[in-house]
């Protein structure tokens, strides 16, 4: 009986949130991700690592059509979120969005009050019907992003008025107002300080509860500490991906063994 | 001296310093090369800028003096020939001041005749009005005079002869001695450890230094120079009326209206109406071209649309006049026979055909200036809203407009001082009818055409008419900086929150 109810955890954490099939992405002629194939799971840390330019980014931003506001870019190749190519013509790339959410490099919120910018998605999306509605999706993702305690009493304050960690909390805040089912982060603690990183690491441990989270690091060290899954990636090639304690304790490619032992990148 | 190689002997003087100052440029040059014994290694500067500084030494000082000095010795001369005119002289209606230029007038006349042969030097000198018809002896050489010349201008015009006579002199004199002291020191100065590149750079510092605060200079010179006609105005005319009165109907044998008020009517409804086309239009290119534009459309259109800035404001005039103008008329006028079958409209010049046509060329004022406010707004931003799944344009509506808002509002100020400021087309466009209404399609007419108005044709300077064009000026200065002040401050403010 007990066995059964574990084996059913296991499939129900193991279910494949995205799998990317033989993507190729150019920007103009220069090809940025060659062939990269990966399957992301489900309630899931999954991080990507690896030097400077070499297509982490890029691959991320796939994810939820983000670079299709780069006009030179072109994508090759499919991606299914749950079964569903997210690339067909049927799929409107601004819904897609509503449901991959992203949260930057930079702290970026609106220049508008605390409220305004975690109400910015659910009023587009029309996700509440009246104002008690919308307090609460507020309230709730203020929480979730652990920073209701510091802003409640300021709601009606500008968002840039916050400090760097504290507005990239908000940015995740954000995301998660909009019921995402995968949360996209691009290095989301390169711009903040010690403190404020552990703080946004802590909560993405928490968000993978809910949701499949993937996030791109130059920190090895934030790749160990927060992902379960991690993927090596080297001049636009997925080298390596697998369970993050064997990336980091036994690599395969000695590629990877070289950037986690400091040699490349 | 006077007719040495057939140029003014000031013109001279000047070409005199110049040569000079080549001479110091290469002599320097030299001596510097000469002290480093053909190495310009071991000299401080290059050696150009020990020929710079011997220019400079020689050419700056001699025509800093020289200037000075032409400016000082007709005042000089003035003062002291204007003694000699007693008060009789100076007839019922005259003044002064008419006196002298008929001295002037005869002394430059007599140094005339003499150049053109038709007087010796010593005539000219010894000439007097006892013997001598000089009105008609210097008409035949050219110079027209108003009057008899009578013994006391006569004898004025001699003294003011001989005293140009020794001031050219002396000024040639001690110009030249400046000029050679200069080149003097300055080759004393060249040598090899000389440190000329630095004293160039001053005066290049220098040279900066005055242009900037001539800009500024002549701006505070304008303020003022308005503000002390404005006195005499308001001197001549109540304030009250100016400021509170509404009526405007200057009359040129006294007792007129000259009220602002319905001139500034004019001026705030056509601007408005300009405004009202300019902006819209302005705005919602500005985001087609920043936002939605490829590359290939922006390099096309952006310049396009900047060639409506190049336009002259009087063409656009003619395009008011000409083409707006009559095509209102037939929309809004001609009772059965127009557009619309009413007749609202009866001429072509009206507040509506001024304002279009103005809004048409704040245009890409407007969409210039916005376009680079919106390009300024962070990628991040956008990237943040199309990450939450909002389209281009509700991400332009509720993310990009109101970060840049401050910004769009600052270039509208802007293009609301010109609009008010402008003037031809107002003057072709609007009509010359000053009055309060409501009514866009009559005619109005506005501050900068009355200035025109008032200070074209024969004026003088004394009546109220003449000088109510300076307080009009002066308010129509103060309202436009205003604007810009506040515009100003309001593009800083924005830019300082993305640094």
């Amino acid at each position: 009986m007990k066995d059964n109810v574990i084996s059913e955890m296991d499939v129900t954490t193991d279910k494949i949130k995205i799998s990317a099939n033989n993507v190729q992405v150019y920007y103009g002629e220069n090809q940025a991700i060659k062939d990269v194939s990966v399957e992301i799971q489900d309630k899931t840390v999954t991080a990507f690592i690896g030097p400077s330019g070499c297509g982490k980014s890029t691959f991320l931003r796939c994810i939820n059509r983000m670079n299709d506001t780069i006009d030179i870019c072109r994508v090759q190749g499919d991606i299914m979120i749950d079964g569903e190519d997210i690339y067909d013509s049927n799929v409107d790339p601004v819904q897609l969005r509503a449901k991959v959410g992203m949260v930057f490099q930079k702290p970026n919120p609106f220049p508008k009050s605390i409220y305004d910018n975690v109400a910015y998605g659910p009023r587009i999306h029309g996700l509440s019907r009246n104002k008690a509605e919308l307090d609460d999706i507020v309230e709730r993702a203020l929480k979730r992003a652990a920073i209701w305690n510091e802003v409640k009493d300021r709601l009606n304050a500008p968002g840039t008025g916050l400090s760097g960690g504290q507005q990239q909390r908000l940015c995740i805040a954000r995301a998660i107002a909009t019921e995402p089912e995968v949360l996209l982060m691009d290095e989301p603690c390169s711009a903040l300080d010690p403190i404020a990183t552990a703080q946004v690491e802590e909560l993405i441990d928490e968000l993978r509860q809910n949701y499949a989270v993937v996030i791109v690091t130059h920190s090895m060290q934030q790749a160990a500490r927060v992902s379960q899954k991690t993927a090596f990636f080297h001049l636009g090639n997925l080298v390596e991906y697998g369970e993050t304690d064997k990336i980091f304790t036994a690599p395969e490619d000695p590629r990877t063994e070289s950037y986690i032992t400091g040699r490349i990148g | 001296m006077g007719n040495f190689l057939n140029v003014a002997p000031t013109t001279l003087l000047v070409i005199v310093v110049l040569i000079l100052t080549a001479l110091a440029f290469f002599m320097a040059r030299n001596r510097a090369m000469a002290a480093a014994s053909g190495d310009a290694r071991k000299l401080h500067s290059l050696p150009n800028y020990y020929g710079y500084n011997a220019a400079m030494m020689t050419a700056i000082p001699a025509l800093f003096v020289l200037a000075i000095w032409l400016f000082v010795q007709p005042m000089l001369i003035q003062n002291s020939v204007i003694s000699l005119i007693p008060q009789a002289a100076v007839s019922e209606g005259s003044s002064v001041n008419l006196v002298m230029s008929d001295v002037r007038r005869v002394a430059n006349g007599l140094t005339t005749a003499v150049d053109a042969g038709a007087l010796t030097a010593d005539a000219a000198r010894d000439i007097s009005t006892a013997n001598t018809d000089i009105r008609s002896l210097l008409a035949e050489s050219g110079v027209a005079l108003g009057s008899e010349v009578t013994a006391e201008v006569l004898n004025a015009a001699q003294r003011y002869r001989s005293m140009q006579a020794t001031g050219q002199w002396l000024m040639t004199a001690a110009i030249c001695a400046i000029s050679l002291i200069g080149l003097f020191i300055a080759m004393r100065a060249t040598t090899a450890t000389f440190r000329a590149r630095n004293l160039v750079e001053r005066f290049m510092l220098a040279l900066l230094m005055i242009a900037a605060s001539l800009a500024i200079l002549t701006t505070v010179g304008i303020v003022f120079s308005m503000l002390f006609e404005s006195i005499n105005f308001f001197s001549l005319h109540p304030w009250q009326d100016f400021f509170l009165g509404d009526k405007w109907s200057p009359n040129f044998r006294g007792d007129s209206d000259l009220s602002i008020l319905p001139l500034l009517w004019g001026t705030i409804y056509i601007s408005i109406i300009a405004l009202l086309v300019a902006v819209p239009i302005g705005l919602f290119a500005a985001i087609y071209l920043s936002e939605y534009a490829n590359s290939k459309v922006r390099a096309v259109a952006k310049p396009l649309l900047e060639i409506l800035a190049g336009i002259p404001t009087i063409v656009y005039g003619l395009f008011a006049l000409l083409t707006v103008g009559p095509f209102l008329v037939d929309l809004f006028g001609r009772g059965e026979n127009g557009i619309l079958g009413v007749d609202w409209m009866s001429g072509a010049t009206s507040v509506l055909t001024a304002g279009l046509v103005m809004g048409i060329m704040l245009i890409p004022f407007v969409s210039s200036l916005s376009d680079d406010i919106i390009n300024a707004v962070p990628q991040s931003m956008r990237d943040g809203s199309f990450g939450l799944g909002a389209t281009h344009s509700e991400t332009i509506r509720q993310v990009v407009i109101p970060a840049a808002l401050p910004g769009i509002v600052g270039a509208i100020l802007l293009a609301a001082s010109r609009a008010i400021g402008e003037t031809m087309i107002v003057v072709l466009g609007a009509g010359a009818i000053a009055r309060i209404s409501a009514n866009p399609l009559e005619a109005m007419t506005t501050i900068t055409t009355r200035i025109v108005s008032q200070l074209t044709g024969d004026t003088d300077f004394a009546s109220p008419e003449t000088l109510v064009a300076f307080a009009l000026g002066l308010t129509l200065f103060v309202l436009t900086l205003g604007l810009n002040v506040v515009a100003l401050y309001i593009v800083r403010k924005y830019r300082e929150q993305y640094e």
